[in-house]
């Protein structure tokens, strides 16, 4: 911006740790060092810290404190939650079924099962990027141990049904007469959407701490009780033997403050970023021709805007936002020296050309009208300039 | 952008060259398989000296840095060392490149080649000793 103002519209990305949240874990970086694990009395004051982190991330969830499991992230609750089913069921069946716009937390580890015998389905998904329950019923075999579909997806925003999935997955447990685990990676839901364990009815569930302003390296992976899981960190009885190793104390105690905090303010963040984000896809498709809103016009995350535009590239309107003070993302193919543009894009039917100029801007709590309307100032040109540089076709 | 030079960002900000040529005398539209960028290049040839050279690129803003830069490189370069004329040197112009971002700066040494191999087809009696790969 011309005042040098950086207008940050990248939060699916990361989020700024909240003040509020960084007072909370502060005493636990040199005060309250101690190994919760310890036996002496200053141990204690950290172990009591510990307890009440687990109950206010359960508080949040619906959930029994003991269910909750601290981890290094999302990524970690991704792999943890697929590989500790999986382990836990091997002798059940081989059968892995997912959607084809997860993470590559779950994608990538689906991949290294396979390597170890497993077989993944990749549930198709509609043009917004919706599964449908009774594909997932359907695609349900007398092999099946493990369903994962994401709540919210972090390139689109489209908002899964999962209570929905859930339901399916248990009918038809029921009838075939098997134990199958219903998992979410929830991480883009966390602060936007409900994260009631039962009433999204699911057994494993993964969250990232710095999602929702709360610090980086942090996460959690809810287990329901009676959930088969084997462990995937070993040296240690931590978190009830499901997760060894001392425990990441200050971003434990953050991740509490953070969750319960985006709790808190949810349904205000939520009419505060829900509002920006009508603003901006309304003003993106007054103003700039063929281009084509990427998710769900209504079942998406309330902060995501996606946009394909037709003749340029994402990662050249992202350099040029840049250069206009905005910090925005893409899932473009250039960013990574990777011929393939997002595995999302190309999921909801969109052709490799027009994949490749998408545009993300995912709004936050502190953003504003005015850095809206500020992008909307903007944007068409940066849009128009690259257009008027492309060979013509 | 921190991870670019100033002059990557000067040449993408501000391109160079961009348009056609009337009556060009080599041509060449070329897609770069590891990315899909393409890139249109048109060039004047005035004795054995390229004498203006123009482009267009649909890419990401290295692909378009490189074309601005290289078309600035190639006018007023004799064909034999237009011939010669590396992406690496093309890279080392704009003050380096992020190594996952080399195989951006190929697009417009290709597209030069091309542009010259077509001058080449079309008058083969310009053709130097030193032949075009």
């Amino acid at each position: 911006m011309a005042d040098g103002k950086v207008i940050y519209m990248d939060h699916a990305a990361t989020t700024a740790l909240h003040p509020e949240v960084l007072e909370a874990m502060t005493p636990y970086f040199s005060q309250l060092y101690h190994n919760p694990s310890s036996i002496y009395g200053p141990a204690q004051l950290a172990r009591k810290g510990l307890d009440e982190a687990r109950e206010g991330v359960a508080s949040v969830l619906s959930s029994r404190p003991a269910e909750v499991v601290f981890t290094s992230g999302g990524t970690e609750s991704d792999n943890s939650a697929l590989k500790g089913a999986a382990m836990a069921l091997k002798q059940m069946g081989n059968h892995i079924l997912i959607s084809s716009i997860e993470h590559h937390a779950v994608l990538h580890t689906c991949h290294w099962l396979e390597k170890l015998g497993f077989e993944t389905t990749l549930l198709s998904v509609d043009k917004y990027g919706l599964v449908n329950p009774d594909d997932v019923a359907k695609a349900i075999t007398d092999k099946t141990v493990l369903v994962s579909v994401m709540y919210a997806n972090n390139e689109i925003g489209t908002v899964e049904p999962i209570s929905d999935i859930s339901k399916a997955v248990r009918a038809r447990a029921k009838v075939l007469n098997r134990s199958i685990i219903m998992h979410t990676d929830a991480v883009q839901a966390a602060g936007y959407l409900d994260l009631n364990v039962d009433k999204l009815g699911v057994d494993m569930l993964s969250l990232s701490s710095h999602k929702f302003y709360g610090p980086k390296g942090a996460g959690v992976l809810y287990i329901r009780r009676g959930t088969p899981f084997t462990a995937q960190e070993m040296g240690g009885t931590q978190e009830r033997n499901r997760r060894a190793g001392t425990e990441n104390m200050p971003g434990i105690v953050g991740t509490a403050a953070a969750l319960k905090r985006a709790e808190r303010s949810r349904e205000a963040n939520v009419k505060h970023v829900q509002a920006l984000r009508d603003q901006m896809i309304a003003g993106i498709e007054d103003t700039i021709s063929r281009v084509r809103l990427n998710g769900h016009p209504t079942k998406r995350l309330p902060n995501n805007v996606n946009f394909s535009f037709e003749m340029v590239e994402g990662e050249s309107t992202l350099v040029n936002m840049d250069m206009l003070g905005v910090c925005a993302s893409s899932g473009s193919a250039c960013t990574t020296a990777s011929a393939e543009p997002s595995h999302v894009l190309i999921a909801i039917g969109q052709a490799m050309d027009i994949a490749r100029g998408a545009l993300r801007l995912t709004l936050g709590e502190e953003n504003t009208k005015e850095d809206v309307a500020y992008v909307l100032s903007v944007l068409p040109g940066v849009i128009e300039r690259l257009r008027a540089m492309a060979p013509v076709k | 952008m921190p991870q670019y030079t100033e002059k990557v960002i000067d040449h993408f900000m501000h391109p160079r060259n961009v348009g056609e040529i009337e009556n060009p005398d080599g041509v060449s539209t070329i897609t770069n398989p590891a990315c899909g960028d393409t890139m249109m290049l048109q060039v004047k040839i005035t004795g054995n000296v390229i004498s203006e050279a123009k482009w267009r690129t649909l890419g990401c803003s290295v692909a378009i840095a490189t074309s601005s830069i290289a078309s600035e490189m190639m006018t007023g370069m004799k064909l034999e060392e237009a011939e010669k004329l590396s992406n690496k040197a093309i890279a080392d112009a704009l003050g380096g490149l992020p190594r996952v971002k080399m195989h951006c700066s190929v697009l417009a040494a290709d597209a030069l080649k091309d542009a010259l191999k077509d001058f080449y087809t079309k008058h083969p009696d310009k053709k130097p000793y030193t032949v075009a790969k």
